[in-house]
């Protein structure tokens, strides 16, 4: 079953065109990635389809519903969650504050569910009190993820969730995305990290100066010569 | 004795700074302007006192909660109508408008109430209480007590409850907090209703500790509660209600025991040499961001 759909978008800095006719779709239980360089507007595709930024074209609908005019806040409660670039926590909330932020709309559900998350994340309980901008690089990313997750995503978009982070820790990152993927929830992953990305991908779009240059399976893409030149390093 | 009564008035002038304080703090925290129409607020909280209490013969309870319902509305309305729209301009344009909108308020009330002062009617029938050499005040003392009690509730408002949360969200990180489910419009709205209805209490507890109220008496305490809330740390709560305090505290005694004249500039002395020291305020913190 198709969840999201996004129909030849165009989206504009002032003069600058960033987006142009992009179209994708994200089916129910899949992992799908967008890769592409620095700019090429994949951040701005995920801004976009959350409600952070408008298209002046064409139609985004999630669930079956057009959601290209919908407020971004009301979205969250529909089932679409998005872990922006850079983690955006709060950094002078206290950990337990940042996660109750993530139910602001889940109601009654939101205490068990931030037991749930302190269980999948330890590391985030031991810290509960803390303000969030004393966690380190990879804590705060955790709490992000976690963040979103309280709201009971249908979709959780990824922004980058790698970015600025030791190996290790990317690599634990991705082993939390499997997990959040094998326990049910649909996931629309942007990264720069190609070879990670690709690996765990069911399908990938590689989006080029705002263009759609290449779709296809995750295997097929890894194995492409023009993607393994331009992002896989050889 | 004497110093401490002098002590005791110059708290209850601070907490009405503090007040006013609260309402630029909060508004900078979360709309990132400063909103210099603030001070003009103040005068039309006593206004509508003095309305309601002399033309339409309200008893004083009645009144205090008209104006501070008028102080809400006008607040919220100058919000949508004059800043909301200019969200994404430059902080100079919105800046300038604020000006602007001080000028309005100020210009409206002249030529509804006209330029002359009027007496505020006597809202607070508190006696002066003697304790063996030291006078306190009837008026001071209900102030700094009201506005004591109104300090920690805000104070929970904003710690505990979810829209207090919510505003702290929306202070931080805008796009973060609509991502959560925060409806970041109505906080804003939520957020200019309370630092107006602080504004309309402060209005009334302005108009009874000096008795006179003119189109341009709240630009004085206006500017001196936007120096508080400097002198605190703009943006933060605690630091509003800590420099409203010491603002008070340092004008009355300067008045008191250096000159009355002087006593401004004192003030604002102040405020350069803590600057000088520590350019966030006394509270201000520039979080340090581990990457």
């Amino acid at each position: 079953m198709q969840m999201l759909n996004v129909e030849n978008i165009n989206v504009y800095y002032g003069q600058i065109h960033a987006v142009k006719d992009v179209s994708f779709e994200v089916n129910e239980g899949e992992i799908v990635c967008l890769i592409g360089s620095n700019g090429a507007g994949k951040s701005t595709v995920l801004k976009t389809v959350s409600g952070l930024l408008r298209s002046r074209t064409g139609c985004i609908s999630f669930m079956g519903r057009d959601i290209s005019k919908t407020e971004a806040f009301r979205l969250v409660s529909a089932g679409l969650a998005h872990v922006p670039e850079g983690r955006r926590i709060f950094l002078q909330m206290t950990v337990e504050e940042n996660l109750q932020m993530g139910g602001y709309t889940a109601g009654k559900e939101t205490d068990a569910r931030i037991r749930d998350v302190y269980e999948r994340f330890p590391r985030l309980k031991e810290r509960r009190n803390q303000i969030g901008g004393t966690l380190s690089g990879g804590e705060q990313q955790m709490l992000a993820i976690g963040r979103a997750l309280i709201s009971a995503p249908k979709l959780l978009m990824l922004d980058e969730p790698s970015m600025g982070l030791a190996p290790i820790l990317v690599s634990q990152i991705f082993e939390i995305i499997k997990e959040l993927h094998a326990a049910g929830t649909t996931i629309l992953l942007v990264e720069q990290n190609a070879e990670m990305a690709l690996k765990i991908a069911d399908r990938a779009y590689v989006l080029e100066s705002g263009r759609i240059a290449l779709s296809g399976s995750g295997a097929d893409l890894a194995r492409s010569d023009a993607i393994k030149k331009a992002y896989l390093g050889g | 004795m004497d110093f401490l009564s002098n002590l005791i008035s110059g708290l209850s002038l601070g907490s009405i700074y503090a007040l006013i304080a609260l309402g630029y703090t909060m508004v900078y925290g979360i709309a990132k302007m400063l909103n210099f129409a603030h001070g003009d607020i103040i005068m039309v909280g006593a206004f509508a006192v003095i309305v309601c209490i002399n033309t339409c013969g309200l008893p004083v309870w009645l009144a205090a909660v008209v104006s501070i319902l008028c102080c809400i509305v006008l607040g919220v309305l100058i919000e949508r109508i004059a800043y909301k729209p200019l969200r994404r301009s430059a902080p100079l344009t919105v800046l300038i408008t604020a000006i602007g909108v001080s000028y309005l308020l100020q210009s409206v009330a002249q030529l509804v109430f006209g330029s002359e002062m009027h007496s505020f009617p006597k809202v607070i029938s508190m006696p002066t209480i003697q304790i063996g050499e030291l006078t306190i005040k009837g008026n001071a003392l209900v102030t700094l007590v009201v506005s004591a009690v109104i300090m920690v509730v805000l104070t929970l408002f904003i710690g505990k409850t979810r829209m207090g949360k919510a505003m702290r969200a929306v202070s931080e990180d805008k796009d973060a907090a609509e991502l959560m489910g925060i409806n970041v419009n109505k906080t804003i709205s939520v957020t200019f209703a309370i630092g107006s209805a602080l504004a309309a209490v402060a209005g009334i507890f302005y108009g009874s500790t000096y008795g006179f109220i003119g189109p341009y008496t709240g630009s004085m305490p206006g500017i001196k509660a936007f120096v508080a809330a400097v002198f605190g740390g703009i943006g933060s709560i605690p630091g509003a209600m800590l420099g409203g305090l010491a603002l008070g505290i340092i004008e009355n005694l300067s008045k008191a025991y250096i000159s009355t004249e002087l006593s401004d500039a004192i003030v604002f002395g102040v405020l350069i040499i803590v600057l000088l020291f520590k350019p966030t305020g006394l509270l201000g913190k520039k979080i340090k961001e581990k990457v």
